[in-house]
C-alpha cells in the first residue's frame, strides 16, 4: 500500500467518528499536515477531494487555527509561551536568548532548518512557568541553560 | 476535605483503569444506570452543582433544558479547551485521572439519553490526548462505554476531538462550530445549544471539572454533596495558582475558600517575602483585585459581590516588582490575537486597546490616553457577540479602576 492509500484509509477511519463528513475536517487537516509537512496547496487540495468539501472552505478553516502550518517549518517546532504567567518569570528574555544564541526569530526558522519558533498564548503550564512545547514534548521551569540542554536532544 | 478530583494522582499509574478501579472508580456508573435518567438529573439539580467552566450556570438546570427537548439524538460535549490564560486546572484530570472524566461522561450521557459524546480537547495538550485515547480504549474493553454498557442496554460512545489552537473555541457555540469542522466563530443565541447544538441536535456542553464531579456526586448523594463548601455554590473546587507565590500549583479545596487562604495558607504566601501588589482571581478575563480585596470567598456567588468573578479559578498573583501596565498590555495582546474577527467592537476594539497600551508601556503615552482606553472599552462592553470582547474591555476597565496612578506615571 502506498502512502496516499494509507492516508485515505486513515481518513475513512476518522470519518467514522462523526455523523457528518465535514466534522472530520480538523482531524484530517492534522493528518494532511503530518503527511505533507505543512498545509501546502496540494495538501489542501487533497483534503478538499478526500472529504468533498470546497477548497475555499478548507482553506478558510485551515487559516483560522494557529496550529496548522502554512509555510515550511523546521524539523522541530518550539512553541514558547509568553503570556502573563510566563512573562513575569522572564519568557521574553528567553525569546531574546533564542534569537541571540540560535538566530531564531519569532515565526522564523533557523538557517539549517533545525528549529522553528512560534509564540504561544498560554499552554496551561502557568504554575511551572515559563514553559514551552518542543514538538509534542512539554518543558517547564525554563531557564536559558535548561533550554540549551533541551535543544541538544533535537537534532 | 477528602480529595475527589485529584484523588490518587500521586500514583504514577493513576491514569490506568485498574488503578482507578482500585480506589473505587467505576462504582458510581452501575449505581447510576440503576436509577432513572430523570432521577439523576433531579439529583444534580438538588446538589446545587454549578458549571466549572467559568460562567457558573447550574448544571442541573442546563440538563433539564436539553432533556426536555423532544428531539433525538442528543449529544454530550466535554469542553476540554482549557485556554484561559492562567488556567491549568483541568490538565491534571485529563492527564492523570482521565477515567474520572469518562465515568462522569458515561453517567451524564445516560442521564441525558445522549448516545454520543465528544471531548473537545485543546491542541496544546498532547499528553492529555494520549492519556484520554488510551483511557477510552480501556473503558470500551471493560464495557463502561459502547452499545450495551455493563449489559444494561445503555449505549454511549465517546471520542476525542482535538482543537487546533484557538482560544475562542472554549466558548460553547464556537466549540460546536469547530467540532462541526468550521471556523471557530460563535453563533448567535438563541437558539441555545440545549435545543440546537452540534449537528443541529440538542447538546450539552459541560466543562471537564463539572463532569468529573458526577461520579462522586452519585456516590454520596446530593444531600451530602451540597454540604461541601459554600452553601449557595457547593462542591470541591480546583484552584490553580500561578505567579509570585511560594508554592504554585493546582489545589483542590472546598468551594468558597477565600483568596487570602489560597494564597497565604495553601500556597505559602508571596515568594521571597515580598509584598502582594495585585491578584487576578479567575483567569485573565476576570477583574483584577488589589491586596485589600482578597478576603473574598472564591465562589460564583460571592466573587461578583467583591468586584470580580470566579471564572476558571485561575489565580494569578503579582508581587510589588511587577509592572501592571505591562501585564495589562500583554493581556490585550492576547485578546487581539484571539479575537475571532466576527464582530466589529471586539475585532477593532482589542487592536486599539493593545496599541494604546503598547505606547503607554513604552513611555510614549499621550495625555488623554487613559480616557481613550476607557472610551474604547466602554464601547465594547456588552456590545459583542460573545464574552471575549467583554473580557478584554473589563480587563482594561479594572486595571485602570484599581491602579490608575501607575498608568498616569507611565504617561507623565
Amino acid at each position: 500500500m502506498n502512502r496516499t492509500d494509507e492516508l485515505i484509509k486513515e481518513i475513512q477511519e476518522v470519518k467514522k467518528s462523526y455523523p457528518k463528513t465535514k466534522a472530520a475536517l480538523l482531524p484530517v487537516l492534522y493528518l494532511a499536515q503530518r503527511e505533507f509537512g505543512w498545509l501546502r496547496p496540494e495538501a489542501l487540495e487533497f483534503v478538499s477531494e478526500a472529504l468533498d468539501i470546497p477548497k475555499a472552505t478548507v482553506k478558510g478553516v485551515a487559516t483560522f487555527y494557529a496550529m496548522y502550518k502554512h509555510k515550511l517549518m523546521g524539523r522541530h517546532l518550539i512553541q514558547l509561551c509568553t503570556n502573563v504567567s510566563c512573562m513575569i518569570f522572564g519568557a521574553e528574555r528567553l525569546v531574546d536568548f533564542l534569537k541571540n544564541k540560535y538566530g531564531l526569530e519569532v515565526g522564523g526558522t533557523t538557517a539549517d532548518g533545525r528549529f522553528s519558533l512560534v509564540i504561544m498564548e498560554c499552554i496551561g503550564a502557568c504554575g511551572t512557568a515559563p514553559a514551552m512545547l518542543v514538538n509534542d514534548d512539554f518543558y517547564e521551569n525554563l531557564t536559558e541553560k535548561y533550554i540549551e540542554e533541551i535543544l541538544e536532544k533535537y537534532k | 476535605m477528602e480529595r475527589v478530583l485529584l484523588k490518587n494522582i500521586e500514583n504514577p499509574n493513576s491514569a490506568d483503569i485498574d488503578e482507578y478501579m482500585k480506589v473505587g472508580g467505576y462504582r458510581s456508573l452501575p449505581k447510576a444506570l440503576d436509577m432513572q435518567p430523570r432521577d439523576i438529573i433531579d439529583e444534580v439539580k438538588k446538589s446545587g452543582l454549578k458549571g466549572r467552566g467559568g460562567a457558573g450556570f447550574p448544571a442541573g438546570m442546563k440538563w433539564t433544558f436539553a432533556s426536555a427537548d423532544p428531539k433525538f439524538p442528543k449529544y454530550l460535549l466535554c469542553n476540554a479547551d482549557e485556554g484561559e490564560p492562567g488556567t491549568f486546572k483541568d490538565r491534571p484530570i485529563l492527564e492523570k485521572n482521565p477515567h474520572l472524566l469518562i465515568e462522569g461522561m458515561a453517567i451524564s450521557g445516560y442521564a441525558l439519553q445522549a448516545e454520543y459524546g465528544y471531548i473537545y480537547l485543546r491542541g496544546e495538550y498532547p499528553d492529555a490526548k494520549h492519556a484520554l485515547k488510551k483511557a477510552i480504549k480501556q473503558a470500551y474493553e471493560k464495557g463502561f462505554l459502547g452499545d450495551n454498557i455493563l449489559g444494561k442496554g445503555v449505549k454511549f460512545h465517546l471520542a476525542v476531538h482535538q482543537g487546533a489552537g484557538a482560544y475562542i473555541c472554549g466558548e460553547e457555540t464556537a466549540l460546536i462550530e469547530s467540532l462541526e469542522g468550521g471556523r471557530g466563530q460563535p453563533r448567535i443565541k438563541p437558539p441555545f445549544p440545549v435545543n440546537v447544538g452540534v449537528f443541529s441536535a440538542p447538546t450539552i456542553v459541560n466543562n471537564v471539572e463539572t463532569l468529573a464531579n458526577l461520579p462522586y456526586l452519585i456516590e454520596i448523594g446530593a444531600d451530602a454533596y451540597s454540604k461541601i463548601g459554600s452553601p449557595d455554590c457547593p462542591g470541591p473546587k480546583l484552584y490553580c495558582v500561578s505567579g509570585h507565590v511560594e508554592k504554585p500549583g493546582v489545589y483542590e479545596l472546598p468551594m468558597g475558600t477565600t483568596l487570602r487562604d489560597i494564597i497565604y495558607t495553601h500556597c505559602g504566601g508571596i515568594r521571597g517575602g515580598k509584598k502582594l501588589k495585585a491578584v487576578i482571581p479567575g483567569g485573565i478575563s476576570t477583574p483584577v483585585l488589589p491586596p485589600d480585596k482578597i478576603d473574598c470567598p472564591m465562589d460564583f456567588v460571592n466573587m461578583p459581590k467583591h468586584g470580580s468573578m470566579l471564572g476558571s479559578g485561575a489565580v494569578m498573583v503579582f508581587d510589588e516588582t511587577v509592572c501592571l501596565v505591562k501585564v495589562c498590555y500583554r493581556a490585550l495582546k492576547f485578546f487581539e490575537h484571539e479575537s475571532c474577527g466576527k464582530c466589529t467592537p471586539c475585532r477593532e476594539g482589542t487592536g486599539w486597546l493593545r496599541s494604546i497600551l503598547d505606547r503607554i508601556e513604552r513611555g510614549e503615552g499621550r495625555e488623554g490616553d487613559i480616557d481613550m482606553l476607557l472610551d474604547v472599552a466602554g464601547n465594547m462592553f456588552g456590545k459583542t457577540f460573545c464574552p471575549l470582547g467583554d473580557g478584554a474591555a473589563s480587563v482594561v476597565q479594572n486595571f485602570i479602576k484599581h491602579f490608575r496612578p501607575e498608568f498616569e506615571e507611565h504617561i507623565k
